[in-house]
């Protein structure tokens, strides 16, 4: 009687020594149909998939496919149950080519060898069909990070896919990518294929959800047709609270042109001209590969710089290393925090501990630290970004995303600042986490700092920012202010094609 | 936390002890077990003693290889750097000395002076190859101890450099200042310079950054290929004081010493819970791993286990250590 359920699961509960990650959930996707699993970090989704995926196993509670009761002792088990889980960490390997990590254990074979034609012949028909566009001779390094979820995606094509699991897929993507993948979802339902799709972009979900199921704090909340249901109510379902307002107003007082760049030439970016004030929001805008990271990160000196000039506080630093210019007061957040932002091996308070030691806080003339001085800033700090105290001693690899990106943002501050910019500051975090992130935005732009919000989330920048430059091929395509900070106006300069090479 | 214990009992503590600490005093139960079933000589206090004297020497080299490791890379050029002080300093010594037969302290000092250079010089070209070429630490110190080697045995074309100060083997090879012997003394100083250096000085912090998140730490304003370069040059020194102090002992500039150190160390290091991923790391139980490797060296002698299968042994040892710890570092990421 149950036939049309995919996957279905009763009283999953999994316990890890002191936590209860998650707490008796029943869940079920049918065939054909869009789940979105909605929740703040560590509410448990990702423990969910996690045993969905034979990542993990439950400690009480079933699973069933099709009727069927599994235990999945690995991802491999689970993907030959037709189960395909597109995690946040990417499986690619980099060295390979693009084709080579598609069909990596599925290789097209001709006699006892690997027929690498057919193989990239038929990586480069998976991408026309889902409109891709992936070169599949390309080393997959060499691929931005949006290409290479699409990769991801790509490689989930292989045998009988029957339910597909999605965590965070849009988080790196940019608007016209996502549709790609919406688009592509839509063909994947029609051909009864199940998914499961974890976001935390809300608005996502009116265009792809059919149902909708809520977690907090481990426990199922609820399961809502999204039909019958609105973004209001969701969020309220996830928080216990009314969120009325997620992007706060920032007062608008601009000051000294604090930083400036010239004529600014890196690999990908060509002629930029910009200059950043005190107390103002300044909003970057553009799809990936526009170089809109590129451009501040070769102000930073992070990238190459090939021509032009960078100023800060009247200072000509376009030759100067990056920690030079992070210590005359320009602070650069990076997009990728377990890359290059934190050391996921130390806790929250050592990371932060880092920044203040550079910082010169608690640090005596001769080199010594007073880490009993350096301990009671970081706990201000955590204060601040609003980290939960459970959290500071535990290693930042077992946080959640969002309170990791906490303690990026509480890095900022062990260095003292005038100019920060953000560089996709709010990458896979939940809305709650978001708004608080804002609000220490709003903060240091009301105390007269300059600030640079880089997003791919369009969203973010319009609703964050004073005034904002849209990048189009590697240049700034417009400068908007006021009234013009609308979205049709920016969407017409992302697809500017007046600086393209024909 | 007491509930737990109670369920997991026996196996909880062990994890817990094992998490925390690592694999080091499980393994230091075990040899202080089996060695004092083999031999009565073994648990005794002039044995213990004799084994804390030995050990000075893999002490000091463990840390210095202790603060690369923790940088993020590795040194195999150790013993090179003790063999190069040997020779050079142990030259220097016995040309001064006989430059200024009246001072001869000085003639010490300046022989001294030449092997830090000399040593110095290694950590140098290993510093600026790792951290400005970007060589991986394996290959550019294995280059770097092939070339040390050379040169050590090309300087003396093999034969011992003799007749050294008769002094500097009184002082610093079998002297004693309040009753301990002065290499004891000179080990005791180093831990706490680096126990002071790694949990206190801002440069301390800097070096586990940069091994922690290499890229991280270039982003917080830390100057990455100055610390690297510290890092390699502090372990240089280290080791070439440890050739000092071996020179005195044998009272001869020799070109084979420290043969088997660079792996003995790291052995240590790694027993005591120093990461090979880097940035992890604590002075006190790398002196304890040090420690441990010479108390299963001397059990081994008292053992009467053949020097070959010693070899054997440690290089095991070695392996199962770097097991334990990637299963420790496993659970530790995973938040279990």
């Amino acid at each position: 009687m149950q036939s049309t359920k995919l996957v279905e699961t009763r009283g999953l509960t999994k316990r890890y020594p002191g936590v209860l990650a998650l707490n008796g959930v029943d869940f079920d996707l049918e065939a054909g149909e869009v789940h979105v699993l909605f929740g703040e970090n560590g509410a448990g989704k990702s423990t969910l998939i996690s045993m969905l995926a034979g990542a993990n196993s439950p400690t009480e509670g079933t699973i069933t496919l099709n009727g069927q009761a599994l235990a999945f002792s690995s991802v491999a088990d689970a993907q030959r149950a037709g189960i395909y889980t597109v995690f946040q960490e990417f499986s690619l390997i980099p060295t390979l080519t693009v084709a080579e990590n598609i069909f990596l254990g599925w290789e097209p074979m001709r006699g006892p060898f690997v027929d690498h034609r057919a193989m990239r012949r038929r990586a480069h028909d998976m991408f026309e069909e889902l409109d891709f566009p992936i070169d599949p001779t390309a080393i997959t390094a060499s691929l931005s990070r949006a290409q290479q979820q699409m990769v991801e995606i790509t490689k989930a094509f292989h045998g009988d896919l029957s339910v597909l699991i999605l965590d965070e897929p849009t988080a790196s993507l940019t608007d016209r990518e996502v549709d790609h993948l919406f688009g592509f979802i839509a063909s994947l339902k029609e051909r009864g294929v199940g998914i499961i799709y974890i976001s935390h972009r809300i608005q996502e979900f009116q265009r792809i959800a059919d149902r909708v199921t809520v977690l907090r704090d481990g426990a199922r909340i609820g399961t809502v047709a999204m039909a019958e249901t609105d973004e209001h109510a969701l969020v309220e379902m996830m928080t216990g609270r009314a969120i009325t307002e997620i992007y706060p107003q920032i007062a608008h007082t601009p000051g000294d042109v604090l930083a400036t760049a010239e004529g600014l030439v890196t690999s990908g970016v060509s002629a930029a001209s910009l200059e950043i004030r005190a107390g103002e929001v300044l909003g970057i805008a553009g799809l990936v590969g526009s170089g809109k990271s590129r451009l501040f990160r070769a102000m930073m000196g992070l990238a190459p710089r090939l021509g032009g000039k960078v100023t800060l506080k009247g200072q000509d630093v376009t030759r100067a290393p990056t920690r030079a210019i992070l210590k005359a007061g320009m602070y650069y957040l990076s997009p990728d925090r377990k890359a290059e932002g934190l050391d996921l091996a130390k806790t929250s308070n050592d990371n932060l501990a880092l920044n203040l030691v550079m910082g010169g806080t608690g640090v005596s003339r001769m080199g010594f630290i007073n880490w009993k001085e350096v301990r009671a800033e970081s706990a201000r700090i955590a204060d601040y970004v609003e980290l939960h105290a459970g959290y500071r001693p535990k290693l930042v690899s077992q946080l959640s995303g969002g309170n990791q990106q906490k303690v990026l943002f509480g890095k900022c501050f062990g260095q003292e600042a005038d100019i920060y910019v953000f560089d996709e500051p709010t990458v896979g975090v939940d809305m709650g986490t978001r708004s608080a992130l804002y609000r220490l935005i709003q903060q240091l732009a009301e105390a007269g700092k300059a600030v640079v919000v880089i997003s791919s989330d369009l969203p973010e920048v319009l609703n964050l920012s004073h005034r904002m430059l849209v990048l189009a091929h590697g240049r700034i395509s417009a400068e908007l202010s006021g009234d013009e900070m609308v979205e049709e106006l920016v969407l017409k300069h992302f697809f500017d094609e007046s600086g393209a090479k024909a | 936390m007491s509930e737990q214990s109670k369920k997991y009992g026996a196996g909880g503590l062990i994890k817990r002890v094992f998490v925390k600490v690592g694999v080091l005093p499980f393994f230091l139960l075990a040899a202080l077990v089996i060695f004092t079933a083999l031999s009565s000589k073994f648990l005794t206090g002039q044995n213990l003693v004799n084994v804390a004297r030995q050990s000075v020497y893999l002490v000091l080299v463990s840390l210095g290889q202790m603060l690369v490791l923790i940088s993020g890379g590795f040194d195999l050029s150790v013993g090179t750097a003790i063999a190069l002080t040997s020779v050079v300093s142990a030259s220097a010594m016995v040309f001064f000395a006989g430059l200024f037969p009246d001072a001869i302290w000085l003639a010490i000092l300046l022989g001294a002076f030449a092997g830090f250079a000399a040593a110095l010089l290694v950590g140098m070209v290993n510093g600026l190859g790792v951290a400005y070429f970007d060589v991986s630490p394996f290959i550019m110190t294995l280059g770097v101890s092939s070339v040390g080697a050379g040169l050590a045995l090309f300087l003396t074309g093999g034969v011992p450099v003799s007749g050294l100060p008769f002094e500097f083997a009184d002082t610093f090879g079998f002297g004693r200042l309040w009753g301990i012997p002065v290499p004891v003394l000179i080990a005791v100083i180093c831990i706490v310079v680096m126990w002071v250096f790694m949990s206190r000085t801002r440069l301390g912090t800097q070096i586990y950054a940069v091994g922690g998140n290499l890229k991280a730490a270039h982003l917080s304003a830390i100057n990455t290929k100055r610390t690297l370069m510290l890092a390699y040059m502090v372990c240089a020194l280290i080791a070439s004081l440890t050739g000092l102090l071996l020179t005195a002992r044998v009272e001869s500039g020799e070109a084979n010493l420290g043969g088997t150190i660079a792996l003995e160390s790291i052995a240590a290091c790694v027993i005591a819970g120093v990461s090979l991923r880097g940035g992890i790391g604590r002075v006190e139980n790398v002196v304890l791993g040090a420690f441990f490797i010479v108390l299963v060296q001397n059990g081994m002698n008292l053992a009467q286990v053949s020097s070959y299968m010693q070899m054997v042994l440690l290089g095991v040892l070695l392996i199962l250590a770097v097991i334990f710890d990637q299963l420790r570092y496993r659970i530790i990421m995973s938040g279990r």
